[in-house]
C-alpha cells in the first residue's frame, strides 16, 4: 500500500476545475434531494454527498477513449468525465428524451459524450467490475492498448459492493489478464446501514490489491488535493501499462443511503469523524490563495444556474408514452417481427 | 438416443466438429469475434474439445479464463459494448447458474434499458448422460428463456449446431447456445455447409410429417421423438408430425400452431423438469390459441421432478426416452 504524502503537486488550475465539478455535483444532487421532497421525480434520489471530492478526482483524470462505470454517489465524477447535466434531470425525471427513455432511471444512465463511454449501470452491486475489464479487453483485442499512454477503464465501487462475488471475479480476471483499470474505493464506512466490521474482515480493503495483482493507494477521501494526487497516480500508472490500479479512499456518506432514508443509524461518533470535503476544499483553495470569497460565490452561482436551466428544459420535455412503446426486448429486427 | 449414424465414418461431421468448424470459420472471417472461457485455449481446447486447435490458429483471440462464470458473462458484455462479439464457453451449463445475474439482469436488458445492442453467444454444453448427476446435465432453457432479451437456441442436428451458432454470432441481442453434450460425438451427419439448408434462427423446423399428433421437442429429446414416430409408424399405423424447435425464445409459436390444426393432438417432450417452463408454455399457447382444433387434451412429458440422478439405472429412470414418448402419443390417440 502506498498513502501518496498529501503535499500536493496538482496545479492549482486542476485544483479548481476539480471544485467547479464539486460544487455542480452538490448543486445538482441538492436540487434532486428537493425534488424527490416534492414528489417530483419518478423514483428515488441517490446522492454523492460527501463524496464529491473522490468522484471528481476520478473523473477529471479520464479523456476521450476512456471508459467509466460510475457507481451510484458519481455525480460529480460524471460531469468531470463530460456529462451533460440535462441528462441527468432527463433521467432522474423519467422523460423520453433521456438516456434510458424512461424505461430505467436515476443513476443507470450510461452516457456517452463522442468516445467518452459511460457504461450504464446495473443495480447489482460487483457487476460492473467485470463489463469494465471486458471494455477494456475489447479495447485491447482492437489494438488501442498499445505503448505507453493508453485509454484506461475506471470502475467506482463502496466498501458494500466490494463483498459480491462479482467484485471478486472481475477483479482477479483484470490481474490476471494486467488491463489499465482503475478501481475508485469509496469507503464510505456504511453499506446502507451496514458498518465496515460486518462487510470485511481485512485490516483496510486496500490489502486486498495486492492480492488482485493491483498497485494500491489509499487516500483520505475529504481532502481535495490528496484525492487529486491520488487518483491522478493510479490513471497515469495504468496508462504508462503498470497493469491495474486500486485507490481506496476513506470518507462518510451525507446523506441517506437514498433520500427515503434517514440515516438513523450514523452514530454521533462516526459522523464526528469524517468532515464534507466540499467546504474542507473550499477552505484550503482561499487559505491559499487560489481563489477568494466572489470566486466562489461565482462558481454557486454559476452551478445554480445550469443546474436550473437543465431542469427547466428536462422538465419540459415528453414523458414516455406506453403507446408508443414497441414493448420488445430484441434489437434483432427478424425476432422482433414476431417471425 | 436415436443417431443419424451409429458408427460415425470418416466423412461424416460430428455434432461438436461443426461446431468447431462454425467457431473456426467465424475467428476467420469476423475480426469481431473472439472466444473466451474455462480452458478452451493452449493445445487442450476445452472440456468437450469443441475449441481444439483454435488457439494455435488464433492465439490472441481463444482465451483462458478463471473458474468465473459471473466475470466471464461480464466480460463479454463489456466487450460487446466496445464492438466486439464474444462468444463464451461454459464448461458445463449447469454453471450458468453463476452466471444468471449477468445473463438476465445486463445482457437481456442492455438494449431494451439503453438502446445499445449486446451481440454476444454464450456456449452452454446442456443434458443428461448417464453418470452425469445433478451438476454436470442440467438443461437451463427453464430459467433462461423466463427473461426478456435474451435468444435461446438448441441445436439438434449437425447442420444446425453449424449454422445456428453462425446465425448467434451476427445476431445483434445475447444469445444462449445451449449445445447437446451427448450429440457432441454421438451424433454425426454427411454435412456440407456449402450445400445444406437452414432455416433462419427463431424458426422451428419440421423433422417428420404427420397427421395424427404433433410431437414438439428440442435438442437432445428430438432423436428420442423421432425414434418414437418410427416405432408408432411401424407398429400401429400412427404418423407423428416432429416439430424441432431449434430455437426457444423466441418460440415459433405459428409453426406449433398450423401443425396441431393439421393433427388436432399434441405432445410435448423435454428432458427438462415439468414444472413451469418452455414445455408450459407450449400448451400454454395451445390452449388458449388452437382449443377449437384439439381432439385431445394436450400433453407433456419431462423429466421426473427431482435433481438429476448420478447412478445410470436411476438416470434412465429418471430421463424421458422414445418409449415414453411413444406410449403417452398412444395415449393422446386413443383419447
Ligand atoms: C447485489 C446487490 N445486493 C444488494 C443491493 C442493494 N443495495 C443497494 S446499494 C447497497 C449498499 C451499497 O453499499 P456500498 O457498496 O458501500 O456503496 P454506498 O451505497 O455506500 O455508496 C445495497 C445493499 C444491490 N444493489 N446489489
Amino acid at each position: 500500500m502506498r498513502t501518496v504524502p498529501v503535499a500536493s503537486t496538482v496545479p492549482d488550475e486542476l485544483r479548481l476545475a476539480h471544485l467547479r465539478w464539486m460544487i455542480l455535483a452538490r448543486v445538482i444532487d441538492d436540487r434532486l434531494a428537493t425534488l424527490y421532497k416534492q414528489n417530483a421525480l419518478a423514483g428515488s434520489a441517490f446522492l454523492g454527498r460527501g463524496q464529491e471530492a473522490l468522484s471528481a478526482a476520478g473523473g477529471i483524470y479520464l479523456r476521450p477513449g476512456d471508459i467509466f462505470a460510475p457507481m451510484i454517489r458519481d455525480q460529480a465524477g460524471r460531469l468531470a468525465f463530460g456529462e451533460d447535466p440535462l441528462d441527468v434531470f432527463r433521467t432522474c425525471l423519467g422523460r423520453r428524451t433521456g438516456n434510458t427513455r424512461g424505461r430505467d432511471g436515476n443513476v443507470h444512465r450510461g452516457v456517452h459524450v463522442g468516445d467518452r463511454r459511460q457504461l450504464a449501470f446495473i443495480s447489482h452491486l460487483g457487476a460492473m467490475v467485470p463489463a469494465t475489464v471486458g471494455a477494456l479487453l475489447g479495447k485491447r483485442l482492437k489494438g488501442e492498448l498499445r505503448g505507453t499512454d493508453t485509454p484506461v477503464g475506471m470502475v467506482s465501487i463502496g466498501d458494500g459492493g466490494m463483498a459480491a462475488g462479482a467484485a471478486h471475479e472481475g477483479l482477479n480476471a483484470a490481474g490476471i489478464e494486467r488491463l489499465p483499470l482503475v478501481v475508485m474505493v469509496a469507503n464510505n464506512q456504511l453499506s446502507y446501514s451496514t458498518y465496515n466490521d460486518r462487510s470485511f474482515a481485512c485490516r483496510h480493503l486496500v490489502d486486498r490489491a495486492a492480492a488482485y495483482g493491483f498497485t494500491g493507494r489509499t487516500c483520505d477521501g475529504t481532502d481535495a488535493d490528496a484525492c487529486l494526487a491520488t487518483m491522478g497516480l493510479a490513471v497515469a500508472a495504468a496508462r504508462r501499462g503498470e497493469g491495474p490500479q486500486m485507490v481506496v479512499a476513506e470518507l462518510l456518506r451525507l446523506a441517506g443511503h437514498g433520500e427515503h432514508d434517514d440515516a438513523s443509524y450514523v452514530t454521533p461518533e462516526l459522523r464526528s469523524r469524517f468532515g464534507d470535503c466540499l467546504p474542507l476544499t473550499e477552505r484550503t483553495l482561499k487559505n491559499q490563495g487560489v481563489i477568494d470569497e466572489a470566486g466562489l460565490a461565482k462558481l454557486w452561482d454559476e452551478a445554480r444556474q445550469i443546474s436550473q436551466r437543465a431542469y427547466e428544459q428536462a422538465s419540459s420535455e415528453p414523458e414516455p408514452d406506453p403507446a408508443q412503446e414497441d414493448w420488445c426486448a430484441y434489437s434483432a429486427r427478424n425476432l422482433r417481427s414476431g417471425l | 438416443m436415436r443417431l443419424q449414424r451409429q458408427e460415425p465414418a470418416e466423412r461424416l461431421v460430428k455434432y461438436l466438429e461443426a461446431i468447431r468448424l462454425a467457431l473456426g470459420e467465424l475467428l476467420e472471417h469476423d475480426p469481431r469475434v473472439f472466444l473466451y472461457g474455462q480452458d478452451i485455449a493452449g493445445t487442450f481446447g476445452g472440456a468437450f474439445k469443441a475449441t481444439k486447435g483454435l488457439a494455435e490458429r488464433f492465439p490472441t483471440r481463444v482465451l483462458n479464463a478463471p473458474i468465473s462464470e459471473d466475470a466471464i458473462t461480464g466480460i463479454a458484455i463489456g466487450a460487446a459494448q466496445e464492438g466486439l462479439v464474444p462468444i463464451i464457453e461454459f464448461q458445463f451449463a449447469d454453471f450458468a447458474s453463476i452466471a444468471f445475474n449477468q445473463l438476465v439482469n445486463h445482457a437481456a436488458t442492455m438494449h431494451w434499458r439503453t438502446g445499445q445492442t449486446c451481440p454476444m453467444v454464450a456456449r452452454l454444453p446442456v443434458g443428461g448422460t448417464p453418470g452425469g448427476g445433478p451438476f454436470h446435465s442440467q438443461m437451463v432453457e427453464g430459467w433462461l428463456t423466463h427473461h426478456p432479451g435474451l435468444v435461446v437456441v438448441a441445436p439438434s442436428t449437425v447442420a444446425d449446431a453449424y449454422f445456428l451458432l453462425k446465425d448467434a454470432a451476427t445476431c445483434t441481442d445475447p444469445v444462449v447456445f445451449c449445445e447437446h453434450k451427448y450429440l457432441y460425438y454421438h451424433l454425426a451427419a454427411d454435412f456440407d455447409p456449402r450445400r445444406a439448408e437452414h432455416l433462419p434462427m427463431g424458426r422451428a423446423a419440421i423433422r417428420r410429417s404427420g397427421t395424427d399428433c404433433t410431437v414438439v421437442s428440442w435438442s437432445g429429446m428430438v432423436h428420442e421423438a423421432l425414434k418414437a414416430a418410427e416405432v408408432l409408424a411401424g407398429e400401429h399405423e400412427i404418423e407423428c408430425e416432429v416439430i424441432d424447435l431449434r430455437c426457444l425464445r423466441p418460440l415459433d409459436a405459428d409453426t406449433i400452431l398450423e401443425s396441431v390444426a393439421r393433427t388436432g393432438r399434441l405432445v410435448v417432450a423435454t428432458e427438462s423438469w415439468p414444472f413451469g417452463g418452455v414445455t408450459a408454455e407450449i400448451l400454454a399457447v395451445v390452449a388458449s390459441e388452437a382449443f377449437q382444433h384439439l381432439d385431445a387434451p394436450p400433453q407433456r412429458l419431462a423429466a421426473l421432478d427431482t435433481p438429476i440422478p448420478f447412478h445410470p439405472a436411476l438416470f434412465a429412470a429418471h430421463h424421458p426416452d422414445a418409449a415414453r414418448i411413444a406410449a403417452l402419443v398412444l395415449e393422446t390417440v386413443s383419447f
